[in-house]
């Protein structure tokens, strides 16, 4: 893997790229759950790993929070214990009351995991994370099993927790939405490399770098050729979208076919979305 | 009846699985997740009694644990103690004999449970030992419950390194299982019966709770 990039304090940064592109792995060395074969990592003023200098400090030490894709809660917990477990004898369990507030899983911190629905669990996981007040949050791929309402509402929170706890943030997701809303920094990573970074604006729209397109895959449902322009509704993310086509591509758009569309490339712009 | 050959039988599978289960749950961990060479040696070695005759580990036992030899003498030695045909020989005898039932599922549980309990528990600052106790363990009870469970009915059928290493002193180490032998060798088939459906009752009676239990434990975990 070689990757290599500077995150400022304080900002959240969206790590993305095709499924096995190292994501998780970089998340997890980030971690210290696992170590990279050389490198070196660095928090505020402490090097968390040098290889050089065979420095590891432990996961435990790093004090960051982790959210994982399938939320990790312990079974054997209730909602409140997995909180509170995170905490030291003695210490103060306020921040745990205040977290289960701010989640809305006060009414339900007597349940065990099983009996929460995902998008709860996903809420217990992100409220677990900051018990412990981290400097640095790491999230991997956190919203991706929950819809669409239920993702923004916990973007919201995590954007409401990370302003009033100034925490870092590194988020793995694939949903250009998600990294556009949240984050100021983009990493793109492809095959074990760093292939692009910037903010989203330079990442995605911005045609100068080098792998700033947006990619929209699509399936034709109808087309329909009117004043020469082909007028395709398809399904864009589960949802209905009216695309404008060049009449052209009539003979490829045949209901059923999947397509994808490129903007803000060197290509051609080859449409518009209306957004109904 | 003569109770005394049943009692011996569950008090020496009562302390074998006890020892067993505070020996095998570090062994089972190291197994599990530890990172070390000669693994499949390490697993080979706590296999062997699956595969093994009782009576080859037997007679090895019987020279180990006789003072002629060093073992034996030295145990002797330093403890007063003779293993050969005694209760703690056959403690020890049995834990070696039934090693591989109280690993193999616990480790196996272990290993079920994901990978990101284990990190989620680093992450929240905990040592591997707080997430050991805290987190794993509770969350493999099934497991641990048929390994000792496994254990224990394994201890109560043995038979052949009983009698290598045992022998048949009454009150010592004559247990069920040689008794219902030895009556047998006697054409005195009512006793053994006896004896038999005795075994055959409390071990039936043990898996059923066993099972129900487990079952139980596991319906709990499945989302309504």
């Amino acid at each position: 893997m070689e990757v290599s990039f500077q995150l400022p304090k304080g900002h959240i940064m969206a790590l993305t790229g095709p499924s096995g592109a190292g994501k998780t792995t970089l998340l997890k060395q980030i971690a210290g759950l696992i170590n990279p074969e050389t490198g070196r990592i660095s928090f505020n003023s402490t090097t968390w790993f040098d290889s050089d200098l065979n420095v590891k400090l432990p996961t435990q030490q790093r004090n960051i929070g982790f959210v994982f894709q399938d939320y990790a809660l312990f079974p054997n917990m209730t909602v409140r214990e997995n909180l509170l477990f995170a905490l030291s004898k003695g210490e103060d369990q306020g921040i745990v009351a205040d977290l289960l507030k701010d989640t809305g899983l006060t009414q339900l911190s007597g349940r065990k995991p099983f009996q929460l629905s995902g998008g709860q669990q996903q809420r217990v996981a992100l409220a677990r994370a900051l018990v412990l007040k981290p400097d640095l949050l790491l999230l991997d791929e956190p919203f991706a099993a929950l819809d669409h309402i239920m993702r923004h509402q916990l973007q919201d929170l995590l954007l409401k927790f990370q302003q009033r706890y100034q925490f870092s943030v590194i988020i793995v997701t694939h949903d250009i939405g998600e990294i556009f809303r949240l984050a100021e920094q983009v990493a793109v990573m492809d095959n074990g490399k760093l292939v692009s970074f910037g903010t989203p604006y330079e990442v995605y729209l911005n045609k100068k770098t080098p792998s700033g397109h947006l990619i929209i895959h699509a399936e034709v449902l109808s087309c329909q050729k009117q004043n020469n322009i082909l007028h395709v509704q398809a399904l864009v993310e589960n949802k209905i979208r009216e695309l404008e086509l060049p009449v052209e591509m009539e003979i490829q758009l045949l209901p059923g076919t999947h397509f994808t569309l490129q903007y803000g490339t060197d290509s051609p712009q080859i449409g518009i979305i209306k957004t109904h | 009846m003569d109770l005394q050959p049943l009692w011996l039988t569950f008090r020496l599978a009562t302390i074998t699985s006890v020892i067993l289960l505070i020996i095998a749950l570090p062994l089972a961990y190291w197994l599990a997740f530890g990172k070390f060479k000669g693994r499949g040696i390490a697993e080979a070695i706590i296999g062997m009694p699956l595969v093994l005759p009782p009576s080859v580990i037997g007679f090895y036992l019987l020279l180990a644990f006789s003072p002629s030899y060093w073992f034996g003498a030295y145990i002797e030695k330093i403890f007063g103690l003779r293993l050969v045909f005694s209760f703690p020989g056959l403690v020890i005898a049995s834990v070696l004999y039934s090693l591989p039932f109280m690993i193999y599922p616990i480790r196996a549980g272990l290993q079920s449970l994901p990978l990101s309990l284990r990190e989620a528990s680093y992450t929240l600052g905990k040592s591997e030992w707080d997430t050991f106790f805290k987190v794993l363990l509770p969350n493999c009870k099934p497991a641990i419950l048929t390994a000792f469970v496994l254990t224990f009915a394994h201890t109560v059928g043995e038979f052949g390194v009983v009698l290598m290493i045992g022998g048949n002193i009454p009150g010592v180490t004559k247990v069920a299982s040689v008794t219902i032998y030895n009556e047998v060798e006697a054409l005195n088939y009512t006793a053994a019966n006896q004896y038999a459906m005795v075994l055959f009752a409390i071990t039936f009676v043990i898996l059923l709770i066993v099972y129900s239990v487990n079952n139980s434990l596991l319906r709990v975990r499945q989302p309504s």
